[in-house]
């Protein structure tokens, strides 16, 4: 069970993230923050099917998540769902082509190794 | 798909300005948010598998909190990932680790172990080396949907 839920987790945070990287891209940049503007890119965003799959997959992450921690406790559930750094930037190198130079995989790296210390 | 994008820019001082700014709006409210979610099901207890029995604990007052928070979270999320990279916003928004940490510390009273600083020290360095890179890749670098 808590496998299963970790995995469920770590698949819909992926896919969560990277179909609202894709979304939004698509979308364009939000430059305008009036209220009227910000009403009409909320109303462009709700009809963007990219954005909401990621709706969805972000729910059952978050489902999952709630799950995860009222079964196991906070420093394994934690560490374990930080895995989706790895799939994600691995996604935004390859899929979304974005550049990831060696300065970002050398921060990456180090958030995981300081994700699983914070958690013990 | 047809090209509507507007062509992606080089990085702005406005650019960086704004990520910044919702970088942070993001932070707070995740950590706010996951907080008062885990507050609240602490006194829950445990809940059940069934979809009805996840919706009957929104209604909890710190849950709903959460949730609120959570949605605030995913509006400036969104609007980051309009402009920043996916790899970039992923790591930098990881500073909510040490945020989560600090805030256990002077609200909760925890104790924060050697162990832990050398995490936080560790994810504040990930974030800085991140955090320096543009924001958002080259325009030759971004695929055009």
């Amino acid at each position: 069970m808590k496998w299963l839920l970790v995995s469920l987790c770590v698949t819909s945070t992926v896919v969560g993230d990277v179909f609202r990287s894709l979304g939004m891209r698509h979308h364009g940049e939000i430059h305008d923050f009036r209220p009227g503007a910000i009403g009409g890119a909320l109303s462009a965003i709700a009809r963007n099917w990219m954005v909401i799959l990621s709706t969805c997959a972000m729910a059952v992450s978050f489902f999952s998540f709630m799950k995860l921690v009222s079964i196991a406790p906070m420093s394994f559930a934690v560490p374990v769902s930080a895995v989706t750094f790895i799939p994600e930037t691995l996604l935004a190198r390859f899929l979304l082509k974005e550049a990831v130079d060696t300065q970002r995989w050398l921060g990456i790296g180090l958030i995981l190794v300081g994700v699983v210390f914070i958690s013990q | 798909m047809p090209v509507t994008e507007a062509p992606r820019h080089a990085p702005s001082r406005a650019v960086i300005r704004k990520t910044r700014l919702f970088a942070v709006i993001s932070v707070l409210s995740n950590v706010a948010g996951n907080s008062a979610l885990t507050h609240g099901l602490q006194q829950l207890g445990a809940i059940g598998n069934t979809p009805l029995d996840l919706i009957a604990a929104l209604f909890h007052p710190w849950v709903a909190l959460g949730v609120t928070m959570l949605i605030v979270w995913t509006f400036a999320h969104m609007a980051l990932l309009s402009w920043a990279d996916l790899s970039y916003v992923m790591p930098v928004t990881a500073i909510g680790y040490v945020v989560t940490a600090f805030a256990g510390r002077f609200f909760l009273g925890e104790t924060v172990s050697p162990m832990r600083w050398a995490g936080i020290v560790l994810i504040t360095l990930g974030v800085t080396l991140v955090g320096r890179t543009p924001p958002a890749s080259a325009p030759k670098g971004r695929p055009v949907e």
